[in-house]
């Protein structure tokens, strides 16, 4: 099993496949008694129970309440049922909003996927000198905090000054001087989408790298041997070999990619209509703070949630699978 | 057995492209935040590393908040990776040494916690600090971070505890040791590197994180860097890119250079909490 260690923006995530230590653990009966796990687990249940489960709660009963800025001074809240969540299927903005997250969701992930998938391979394939520039140059990538690596964007794209449309003008493709990348939502997402592709390669690289040297090179050795070219080889034994581990980080990348914030908050500040390219978690932070209608965020949170929650039910089964739980 | 010439130089080039994409816009970054305002503005693009300038850093470190945020910054960071570590080497000694009820719904609560957007959160979550009184504290936002980062430090600490074998502690407690100075003398220290490595990505998430530090911590002196230096990228309205640019490296360069120093510790940590007992 690989073990890989995620530090991915604005999330912490399991390591998928921590050493399977031994299996047995120690019965309680030998000192301390039976209460002592208890004991152990309860400061860790604490906080989760007071800053996850209980915040949970709250977000539901603030969706099915009215709670706007009349509330937030002190008016009683009513309970008005669904229809916060009626208002927000009726409106076209929320399916707009939707769509394009499905939309960048899908995009990005299959990009990350691609392209962590080939570095991976590529670092297989390299002597010790390059592997090491390439991962050093991944390291770098990855550690970057997604607001700065984010605003580094917004500088390289940036209107008058930014290298991207001197690169261009440059080379002969047209003339870029001016031209502004994120005025346009169609090319504002695909900025967004290109800093979250970047910022995300490097953990499937690593990742993906760490499980293809557990491939058994005699079964590649054996497809070799029967006459099995390398695109045979990787398809029929790397593959396989690899699909848990796949599984696990589409999974993963479909999860984080989904709930993207920063880089478009970030970037939305520098341009660009809000209106136009929010996603799923920035519109709903922004019909909250932005036009005090808390409730209606809330009732867009909680959709999101379910969604998220009906997304990763196959990472689940796959841990699930792969723990003695 | 030497693959053939083409072969070589054709993983070489595509090993510089890659790290040529990675480290770009990195390099970008460091060199326009040491140049000077009419180069970084010059209709031709100034590429060489040496700009000449500190004058973008003296800007930035007097700019009002920094010093602060930066203060900030490190206090809410290295509370929340000690706390977490803490609490989450508590639990994961329980799951992985014991048997109880209840064990596998910890284990999946665990597993489903990290599921849970917690963009998704950040309104209710500012209800409740709001209720206790803690918005704009460093113990409202390190309460915030335990959350991220606990799910992920009691699964991976879980598995450096099942790594060393129990018939250690067994061993030790014949020996007429306690059983929680066998913990501590035996366990404890074999899984060392696992916990640094372990503290260290707690650390980067923190330090990182910019959605709940820019909700609850809403007052320019309370301010951590990421918010810090968004709030002055959005103020600076693109005329000043040397100083956005020399925050940018402030805040990034610490990170990078932390992760590059503990990342062989870090395969070492894993490599050793895989060994099987």
């Amino acid at each position: 099993m690989p073990v890989s260690t995620p530090v991915v923006p604005g999330t912490a995530s399991p390591v998928p496949g921590a050493p399977p230590g031994r299996r047995r653990p120690a019965r309680s009966a030998r000192s301390g008694g039976p209460a002592l796990p208890y004991l152990l687990l309860l400061p860790a249940t604490v906080v989760l129970g007071a800053m996850l489960a209980w915040p949970l709660v709250r977000l539901v009963l603030l969706s099915v309440r009215e709670f706007g800025l009349a509330q937030q001074f002190g008016q009683p809240a009513a309970f008005v049922g669904l229809d916060n969540y009626a208002r927000i299927l009726d409106d076209p903005q929320f399916w707009a909003v939707l769509g394009r997250t499905v939309a960048f969701c899908g995009v990005t992930v299959a990009l990350t996927m691609v392209l962590g998938t080939l570095v991976a391979l590529l670092m297989d394939a390299l002597g010790r000198g390059l592997r090491l520039l390439v991962g050093i140059g991944l390291m770098l990538a990855w550690a970057m905090p997604p607001v700065s690596a984010t605003i580094v964007w917004q500088w390289v794209f940036d209107t008058r000054y930014g290298l991207v449309n001197y690169l261009l003008t440059a080379s002969g493709a047209g003339d870029f001087r001016g031209h502004s990348w994120l005025a346009d939502p169609v090319s504002f997402v695909a900025v967004a989408a290109l800093v979250v592709v970047w910022m995300g390669v490097p953990f499937v690289a690593f990742t993906l790298y760490a499980g293809l040297t557990q491939v058994p090179r005699e079964v590649l050795e054996a497809a070799q041997i029967d006459g099995a070219g390398p695109w045979r080889r990787f398809r029929s034994v790397t593959v396989p070999y690899l699909r848990p581990l796949l599984a696990i980080l589409t999974a993963l990348s479909v999860l984080w990619n989904f709930r993207v914030f920063t880089p478009v908050y970030v970037l939305q500040a520098a341009g660009g209509s809000a209106r136009d390219t929010n996603l799923v978690g920035v519109f709903a932070y922004r019909i909250s703070i932005g036009e005090n209608r808390f409730d209606v965020g809330a009732a867009v949170a909680v959709v999101m949630v379910v969604l998220t929650l009906a997304l990763t039910a196959v990472y689940l089964r796959q841990m699930a699978r792969q723990e003695d739980v | 057995m030497r693959a053939p010439l083409r072969r070589r130089v054709a993983l070489a080039a595509a090993a510089l492209v890659v790290f040529v994409c990675s480290t770009a816009p990195v390099y970008w970054m460091v060199t326009t935040s040491f140049q000077r305002g009419t180069d970084i503005t010059a209709p031709t693009p100034t590429f060489h590393p040496f700009g000449g300038t500190l004058a973008n850093y003296a800007k930035v470190v007097e700019r009002g908040f920094f010093p602060q945020a930066l203060l900030n910054s490190l206090v809410v960071t290295l509370s929340t990776v000690v706390l977490a570590l803490l609490l989450a080497v508590l639990a994961a000694v329980a799951v992985a040494r014991f048997r109880f009820r209840g064990r596998a719904g910890f284990v999946v609560t665990v597993l489903v916690v990290q599921m849970i957007p917690p963009e998704a959160l950040v309104i209710s979550l500012f209800g409740v600090l709001d209720g206790w009184q803690l918005v704009n504290t460093v113990l409202g936002l390190v309460l915030v971070y335990l959350v991220f980062v606990l799910p992920f430090t009691i699964w991976t600490l879980r598995g450096f505890v099942a790594g060393v074998p129990v018939e250690l502690e067994e061993a030790a407690m014949i020996d007429g040791c306690s059983r929680a100075s066998a913990f501590r003398r035996i366990t404890f220290p074999l899984m060392a590197p696992g916990l640094v490595a372990t503290g260290v990505f707690a650390f980067i998430q923190a330090w990182n994180e910019f959605v709940f530090a820019l909700v609850i911590m809403n007052r320019p002196d309370s301010q951590t860097l990421p918010v810090w230096l968004q709030a002055f990228n959005a103020g600076a309205r693109g005329t000043d890119w040397g100083g956005v640019m020399a925050g940018s490296t402030l805040m990034a360069v610490p990170v990078v250079v932390f992760f590059l120093l503990v990342q062989t510790r870090l395969t070492r940590g894993l490599a050793d909490g895989a060994v099987k007992g």
